[in-house]
């Protein structure tokens, strides 16, 4: 099941590439429609953030993972490099759940 | 536009630019590849996702809802929305390129945020294709080995949680939305896709409130018309 997810994801991924570079500009090319498609990926970021960080199955619990997106926005703050606001994070996690 | 040759010293210089972009991005495919185990995938499946998904934020968004428990589908159907923007990068690039045929359908592959960030401001096509191959050739390479490692040092870890990679998927997703937090309305519709997603986390099936905050998108961009300016993909991380 996941590798179905993993290959029929990548495929249509790709295509979603292609269509772009293939299709005349005047289809999409509509303020509304590019205003959406802009802020489609602003929410689900969004919302995979708070799903990621604050859910527990159906539960909403604030834990170590808290904590966690904390130093994130702390790092981001200042300006730190993609990989160290990842690993930091999880650095700050992993702490927080040894003492 | 102009398609004159590209002057030696302007194509060094797009070269070194795209290279210093393309490993600052490519080696973050660590996170991924660490990530990815952790939430359960085999090293395999990780690969494969880096091979043939190829856009960063999809391929997080498929480990992140199968790592909450939802369902293939749901983590599919999620990746999907967010390839969406490749295609408006597709529709900016595509005159700009200028390629046809075969070309094309190897270039789309490469379509992501920082190779459309490093050729679509260039002044000429054959600029523009040398921003566009040196980015996305560079990343290609350096985020499937980088995914490699990562997936085999995850497993070798053994439970992501007691290192914290669980938080890491949250921190890595609001690293890719940072930039973009800039503009008023980016904020609204975050906070308030945020808000749905918690909202309905009780309610529904892992992997739903997710998706139920794009319609956060269509009714934000529906309602509250305006450019923004961060529109453009970020370079500098």
């Amino acid at each position: 099941m996941i590798w179905w997810a993993v290959l029929a994801a990548g495929v249509a991924c790709y295509l979603l590439k292609l269509a772009g570079l293939s299709v005349p500009a005047r289809v999409l090319e509509h303020p509304l429609i590019e205003r959406i498609a802009d802020l489609i990926p602003v929410a689900l970021l969004a919302a995979l953030v708070a799903v990621q960080v604050f859910a527990s199955g159906t539960a909403l619990v604030v834990d170590a993972r808290a904590v966690g997106l904390g130093a994130a926005v702390l790092l981001l703050l200042a300006r730190a490099p993609f990989l160290v606001v990842v690993f930091g994070a999880a650095v700050v996690a992993a702490v927080v759940r040894l003492v | 536009m102009s398609n004159a040759a590209l002057d030696p010293r302007e194509r060094k210089g797009i070269i070194r630019d795209g290279l210093g972009v393309g490993i600052a991005t490519g080696t973050y495919g660590i996170s991924f590849g660490a990530v990815a185990v952790g939430a359960g995938l085999s090293v395999a499946q990780t690969c494969a996702l880096s091979l043939l998904m190829f856009t960063g934020a999809s391929q997080f968004a498929l480990v992140g809802v199968l790592a909450a428990g939802g369902t293939p589908l749901s983590g599919a159907l999620t990746a999907l929305l967010l390839g969406t923007r490749n295609t408006l990068y597709g529709l900016r690039l595509a005159p700009l390129l200028d390629w046809s045929g075969a070309r094309r359908v190897a270039a789309a592959h490469l379509v992501i945020d920082e190779s459309t960030a490093m050729s679509v401001t260039r002044p000429s096509t054959p600029a523009a294709r040398v921003g566009f191959l040196t980015t996305g050739i560079t990343i290609f390479v350096l985020w499937n080995v980088a995914t490699l490692i990562g997936a085999l040092g995850g497993r070798a870890l053994g439970d992501p949680r007691t290192y914290g990679l669980d938080a890491a998927v949250g921190a890595a997703f609001l690293a890719l939305l940072w930039p973009r937090l800039r503009d008023r309305r980016n904020r609204a519709t975050a906070l308030a896709a945020a808000a749905v997603a918690l909202g309905l986390v009780p309610f529904t099936a892992a992997g739903v409130p997710v998706l139920a905050s794009a319609g956060v998108a269509l009714l934000i961009g529906a309602l509250w018309p305006g450019r923004d300016k961060t529109e453009w993909p970020e370079v500098d991380r």
